[in-house]
């Protein structure tokens, strides 16, 4: 263990629970004056609650344990307190307000005031500039931020962060939405703050930029700490990190299924989509199958491109300027539509069922109905009697905990929600079912049943493509599965073959490797 | 939303209690509180009667009055019906006023100026309704323009239309046959002494059929192993229904008859009831309104299902224009000012939300009718114009604030 002084930063057994669940179990977390600390960790391993516990999001209070800065303890109610504390944090979704300048943002509740209160402009944009060139940024203070690239409104976002005295800088994910310039960029400056005395906690699932940069290492898996990692040695390598990440046993909580794999059922070749406002491409070349009686897994890191690919096949739902071929029972279709998708025998179970998959104040028959509501009808008109009857039908199958179908579906649980979300698209009797982190959110138990619902779908000769972040649940569940890293498919291994070393490496590969 | 026809107050109540009856997992208690937003509004409409019916000394319940009721409001409600499916697909009509004032001057402008028939007319009006409709549709299903921000173009545009179209000028009179769309009745055309037949015999025949639809609706539940409420309740509430119909129908034919715009009215309250709740169109403004993005990931053709609607609310204006135009029997620049404002206060008091995916026609029309039964009474009791806005503004704050707080309330149970 280091000793104390020269530690900026301690955090020690920190544990965090939200109802139900606990988030953070004895963290420690370690970090030294001056150094770049990484943090890694799978999806869901405590990350980012670790983060906010620092920051003051959960203020001082909400958690167990102790955070020690400079060796004294501190009690955060809020993030400005934290920030008064020179603790910055840059989340992945960055807070910048679109249509003000760069100035603007930079100062934005620590504005620069002259005489009388006014805002002083003039030393607003001079002090702005002056930061943008510590950056490294060579843009007008006066620009309005929504016209930079993600890249260098990142740079604004450190800029401001320097502004307001920073010392323990924390950046999520920061080089998730760039492009490989932009992110050899931000690393240089990110030595360079080192170099200038701020410390930087960098949370990254680019296990090869953290094995470039880091001096340190902390590790955590399923809400604990699992270790620390000297890096300046160099001989911390990706492997090695990753066996501390994933190093858990699969639970055996995954229902048997024999597996009798039919004929082809979908097929995509050279898919290419287009993030819909940036000019990079998000899902590239992709190349992929799915036969009947099967379950595919598409295993990929956080901007990896997994929602994007599926959505795009589905009735092209995300992106533009999408090329490649589709084929469904190996005859090539065009599905420009949601509806031809659908017509297609498609279906795609979103991640976000609140946002994109209910209309949580409809009671559940209407949502089931939803998107077969053509099959109900006849010239136009619903047949309203058969609609609550297959609505009873699914409730009865899918086992829908509620008192009647005519429940409003906002007040049922997750596990419930997602039920009627699998519902609604068996009722479009589809051939292939592209279920998107279909156990996100929800209990054991319900997640138990749905896994035993998508065994059942398979039994019966559908395919089922599953996207999902949890590497247990696709080793638990797939025949094969896809490896996706930066919209490219980097692998594809039976379940046999498959580790979750195997493949973290896979997901983790950069562009340059796949060639 | 439960699934009812879409008639009249004690049907919705007599629903509530049945799901009381027959799911015996809920209290009671519960489900009248659920259905507090359906069923309030028929309740305020009840208590709004009495208490004005009181306070003018039966003189609002007047067979003449209640004539003047139906013929007065009628426009208002015709709007109504066109503005709340509007708001359940989560948008906004500002420009009806405008509508209602362009389609009453080209009707004008075709009979009058030009001497054609009044059916020319009554046809000019409602495909003008139509292509205006067509327009809105355009900039908010395809161009993606907010429909706040059209129809509110609309109102400015449309407006000056009419002023074109008028030349600045007042146009009347309209040929008798026009007339009598608005200020027309049916009536001795089978006798009666000192009440007409006829109007008996219409009201009998819509509770026949009333009657008729009750028990085929209820056969098909049983069919389908559906709860269905006891027997005697079952009958009692069609006989409360008919009973309130025939009265109404009573007080008509003692006044002057059956009028030509109620016929209208109901026939477009039922196409369009069953249009929302029975039709493919009508679940995906629900949709649409309810979750814009499920329901395009569902596979709703949200554009198309937008433009209709839009095209759908210039074709009620359009009639809501003939009618007001043959009611003041003639066309006027001013014409349908602030008509937008009574229309959405209508579907708002009738318990539409403002995020859209919420809302009934019948709702729509009894809201309409509070607004019209307030005005009326206030009139009636001599009540000064500036007090009745100020009322009217209070009922419109006081009903869309019980929608916030019973859709926080429900937030809260989640």
């Amino acid at each position: 263990m280091v000793s104390t002084d020269d530690n900026i930063l301690e955090m020690r057994r920190i544990t965090k629970t939200f109802p139900g669940v606990a988030a953070l179990q004895d963290v420690t977390l370690a970090v030294r004056r001056g150094e770049i600390h990484a943090i890694c960790g799978e999806n869901g391993a405590g990350k980012s609650t670790l983060m906010k516990v620092l920051s003051g999001v959960y203020p001082s209070g909400s958690y167990d344990g102790e955070i020690l800065l400079d060796g004294a303890p501190v009690h955060f109610r809020g993030i400005r307190d934290s920030e008064q504390r020179g603790i910055v944090i840059i989340h992945q979704e960055l807070a910048l307000v679109p249509y003000l300048s760069i100035a603007e943002n930079i100062f934005l509740g620590n504005e620069q005031r002259g005489a009388g209160g006014l805002i002083d402009w003039n030393r607003t944009n001079a002090e702005a500039a002056k930061l943008l060139a510590s950056v490294g940024l060579d843009e007008n203070p006066m620009t309005p931020v929504v016209q930079l690239g993600v890249g260098k409104q990142q740079l604004v976002e450190i800029a401001k962060a320097i502004s307001k005295k920073v010392r323990l800088l924390i950046l999520d994910e920061p080089t998730a939405a760039l492009n490989d310039i932009d992110s050899a960029h931000l690393l240089d400056l990110m030595r360079r703050l080192r170099d200038e005395g701020i410390t930087c906690i960098m949370i990254s699932h680019k296990l090869n930029e953290i094995t470039a940069i880091a001096d340190s290492t902390t590790v955590l898996r399923d809400g604990r700490t699992v270790e620390r990692l000297e890096m300046t040695s160099g001989e911390v390598t990706q492997e090695r990190i990753i066996r501390g990440m994933v190093g858990r046993d699969i639970d055996s909580f995954y229902p048997d299924r024999v597996s009798t794999p039919g004929e082809e059922v979908l097929r995509i070749e050279d898919w290419s989509v287009r993030h819909p406002t940036q000019d990079r491409l998000v899902v590239d070349g992709a190349n992929l199958n799915v036969r009947a009686g099967e379950v595919v897994g598409i295993a990929g890191l956080m901007g990896a491109g997994r929602t994007e690919l599926a959505m795009s096949v589905f009735g092209r739902a995300y992106g533009r300027d999408i090329t490649g071929r589709l084929f469904v029972h190996g005859r090539q279709v065009r599905a420009r539509t949601v509806a031809e998708a659908i017509g297609n025998g498609i279906a795609y179970a979103t991640e976000d069922r609140k946002r994109f998959g209910l209309n949580l104040i409809e009671d559940i028959r209407r949502n089931i109905s939803a998107a077969g509501l053509r099959r109900l009808a006849r010239l136009g008109w619903v047949h309203d009697n058969e609609e609550i009857k297959v609505a009873e039908t699914s409730r009865r199958d899918m086992n829908i905990k509620a008192p009647s179908v005519m429940s409003v579906v906002g007040k049922l649980s997750g596990g419930n929600q997602q039920k009627v979300v699998l519902s609604k698209w068996l009722f479009t009797d589809p051939e292939v079912l592209i279920l998107d982190e279909p156990t996100r959110g929800i209990d054991v138990g319900a997640k138990f049943e749905i896994y035993t619902i998508i065994n059942r779908l398979v039994a019966d000769g559908k395919a089922v493509i599953m996207i999902s972040s949890e590497l247990p649940e696709l080793l638990g569940m797939c025949d094969r599965i896809y490896t996706l890293s930066a919209g490219r498919v980097t692998g594809e291994v039976p379940v046999a073959e498959a580790t979750q070393e195997k493949l973290m490496e896979l997901m983790a590969k950069d562009k340059e490797s796949v060639g | 939303m439960t699934s009812t026809k879409p008639t009249s107050a004690d049907r919705k109540s007599a629903e509530s209690a049945s799901a009381a009856v027959h799911v015996g997992t809920s209290d009671p208690r519960t489900l009248i509180m659920n259905n507090l937003r359906q069923s309030g509004i028929f309740v305020a409409l009840v208590v709004i009667v009495a208490l004005f019916a009181f306070l003018t000394d039966g003189l609002s319940l007047s067979p003449g009055n209640i004539t003047n009721i139906v013929l007065q409001y009628s426009y208002i409600l015709v709007l109504a019906i066109g503005m709340v499916i509007v708001i359940i697909g989560g948008h906004i009509d500002l420009s009806v006023g405008s509508v209602v004032a362009l389609t009453g001057a080209v009707s004008a402008v075709v009979v009058i100026r030009q001497g054609q028939p009044w059916w020319v007319g009554v046809l000019a009006a409602l495909v003008v309704g139509i292509a205006v409709g067509a327009w809105h549709g355009f900039w908010v299903a395809y161009v993606g323009i907010p429909a706040f921000i059209v129809t509110l173009a609309g109102m400015l545009l449309f407006r000056g239309l009419t002023l074109r179209v008028l030349d600045n000028i007042s146009l009347s009179p309209f040929p008798a046959e026009y007339n009598r769309i608005a200020a027309g009745f049916l009536n001795g055309l089978i006798g009666g002494d000192g009440y007409d037949a006829f109007t008996l015999l219409i009201g009998g025949i819509a509770v026949a059929g009333y009657v008729v639809s009750c028990f085929r609706t209820r056969a098909a539940r049983v069919r389908y192993q559906q709860p269905v409420e006891s027997f005697a309740l079952f009958v009692a509430r069609m006989a409360l229904v008919g009973a309130v119909v025939m009265w109404f129908a009573w007080q008509l034919a003692h006044a002057r008859g059956l009028p030509i715009v109620l016929i209208i009215l109901a026939a477009l309250v039922l196409v369009y009831g069953l249009l929302t709740r029975r039709t493919v169109f009508g679940r995906q403004v629900y949709a649409i309104g309810g979750n814009l993005s499920a329901a395009m990931l569902s596979g709703v053709k949200v554009r198309t299902v937008n433009f209709w609607i839009f095209v759908n609310m210039g074709f009620l204006s359009a009639v809501a224009g003939i009618i007001f135009s043959s009611r003041s029997n003639g066309a006027q620049p001013a014409a349908g000012n602030m008509f937008e404002l009574d229309a959405i206060a209508a579907a708002f008091i009738g318990g539409a939300a403002v995020t859209g995916g919420v809302g009934t026609v019948v709702g729509a029309m009894v809201g309409g009718l509070i607004m019209a039964v307030m005005s009326n009474g206030m009139q009636l009791m001599g009540v000064d114009q500036s007090l009745q806005s100020v009322v009217k503004g209070l009922v419109l704050l006081v009903a869309v604030a019980f929608d916030v707080y019973n859709k926080r309330r429900a937030g809260a149970s989640r």
